[in-house]
């Protein structure tokens, strides 16, 4: 395989795709959080959004997400500025655009991931908690969020491996992640068989490491497995 | 924000036309995909590590590397090689429309086939040892046994399979298709509409994913009726 020269292209590539999956996995946790928490509430108002919200978003392909958040990102967030009196023009970035879009499927599939996870916790620990004194706030940073976190993680593990998968899809609108250098590579040596595969063996490279990683802290996240060892 | 509808009634016909070639991708290439899917289970089943190497290196690649690759890979890679396009695959290979239904399958088939496996392992071990006693021979099992119920295990996870697919169809617009999205992105180069637009091809995407769990349904309600066999008052 010769890339001519445009192995560093490639390697730039690579970068911002992982920028891209570690700023959307970020916002796609704090969604997820929100999402189980308002599912499991006892608000019907709160259930009904996030039911909403996983529902569509776990039945539109992604690229749709991209795409509309590309191209009309900016007009959803003028119209929700408008809301609030502002009238000013505001453009979305393309690395914004494409974040938000990926931090929204995230956040949809992880909602449920926390939301089983919550389930399996004992009700006793928010009684008890609350037998203590403390405030739900608290318990729940306390008490519920490492526990939840540790029965949560093969689940986004799996997640973010999609994710991984997912941030090729912006190629599409232009930002320069792997596959859209990749397509640049392919484009000026008409070499498309060999820039392809290279961009396929670094997404490989890529989950390899990913899945190393889950199950690092998979087996950190269960003390009762690193006992026998000590 | 100005919020057309008009827009949306007046190109709704084409979206349905887009619908269509949507869905055709994914019965195609879902169906491609299972009979690809069945040996390939089969062999990573095997404890032979002859056997069981060559699938787990397929399905180690197309579900490690995102599906956009894959698709580049076959359109625009297969054209690098001139021994391709002096070929007789070259007439297939030329067109997306196939590019499209062989990533799909192939892509589909690695999923699908480590969904099967699970099944297969997950049959009870005495069915097995009780085809064995009575004297089938292994093809028989397979045929008679192994089969059948791993369809039957298989089939909620499938559903969830095919329910992905048709969302990764969409990918079939990056190569000229116009399916449900690319017809979508055609008309919003037209009318520059793309809020009104691509809400309602998310809205059509819903629809059918929504026909797929109720077919699914009735499908796994006939396939696993003992599951759903009234008791006896």
């Amino acid at each position: 395989m010769d890339l001519q020269g445009y192995g560093q292209l490639l390697l730039s590539g690579l970068w911002v795709t992982i920028q891209l999956a570690l700023a959307s996995v970020f916002f796609g946790l704090i969604i997820g959080l929100c999402g189980a928490t308002a599912r499991l509430s006892s608000s019907p108002v709160a259930r009904a959004i996030a039911t909403t919200y996983t529902t569509v978003v776990r039945g539109i392909p992604e690229l749709l997400l991209v795409l509309t958040l590309y191209f009309g990102g900016s007009q959803l967030l003028m119209w929700i500025a408008s809301l609030f009196g502002y009238d000013e023009y505001i453009d979305v970035g393309q690395f914004a655009a494409a974040v938000a879009a990926l931090a929204i499927a995230f956040g949809a599939y992880s909602t449920e991931v926390f939301r089983m996870a919550m389930m399996d916790l004992p009700k006793g620990q928010w009684e008890s908690a609350q037998a203590m004194g403390m405030t739900p706030l608290k318990t729940f940073v306390r008490i519920i969020m490492p526990q939840v976190w540790r029965l949560a993680i093969p689940g986004l593990g799996n997640l973010f491996q999609v994710l991984l998968k997912d941030t090729a899809l912006v190629s599409v609108v232009g930002l320069n992640e792997l596959m859209r250098q990749a397509s640049v590579g392919a484009a000026n040596t008409k070499q498309p068989f060999d820039f392809y595969l290279a961009a396929a063996l670094l997404y490989l490279l890529l989950t390899v490491v990913t899945t190393l990683l889950t199950g690092y802290l998979e087996r950190r996240s269960k003390p009762e497995l690193r006992g026998s060892r000590a | 924000m100005s919020w057309e509808w008009g827009v949306i009634w007046e190109y709704f016909p084409r979206l349905l036309q887009g619908a269509w070639l949507t869905m055709e991708l994914v019965a195609v290439s879902g169906l491609l995909g299972l009979l690809l899917a069945v040996p390939l289970a089969l062999m990573r089943a095997s404890a032979n590590p002859a056997i069981n190497a060559f699938p787990y290196a397929y399905i180690f690649f197309f579900r490690g590397t995102p599906l956009l690759v894959q698709i580049f890979l076959i359109y625009y890679g297969a054209s690098q090689f001139d021994a391709v396009k002096e070929s007789f695959l070259w007439p297939i290979l030329r067109e997306p429309y196939w590019c499209a239904i062989i990533a799909f399958s192939m892509n589909t088939a690695a999923y699908t086939a480590e969904l099967i496996r699970a099944a297969i392992q997950a049959i009870p071990k005495g069915e097995i040892e009780v085809s064995l006693a009575l004297g089938m021979s292994k093809l028989t099992m397979i045929r008679r046994i192994i089969l059948p119920r791993a369809a039957g295990i298989v089939l909620p996870g499938y559903s969830n399979e095919v329910l992905l697919m048709l969302k990764s169809s969409a990918l079939a617009s990056t190569i000229t298709l116009l399916d449900l999205t690319g017809m979508a992105r055609t008309i919003i180069a037209r009318t520059y509409t793309p809020l009104e637009m691509f809400f309602a091809a998310g809205m059509v995407y819903l629809a059918i994913a929504a026909v797929m769990i109720l077919i699914f349904r009735l499908l796994e309600r006939r396939l696993n009726r003992y599951q759903f066999a009234k008791r006896p008052a």
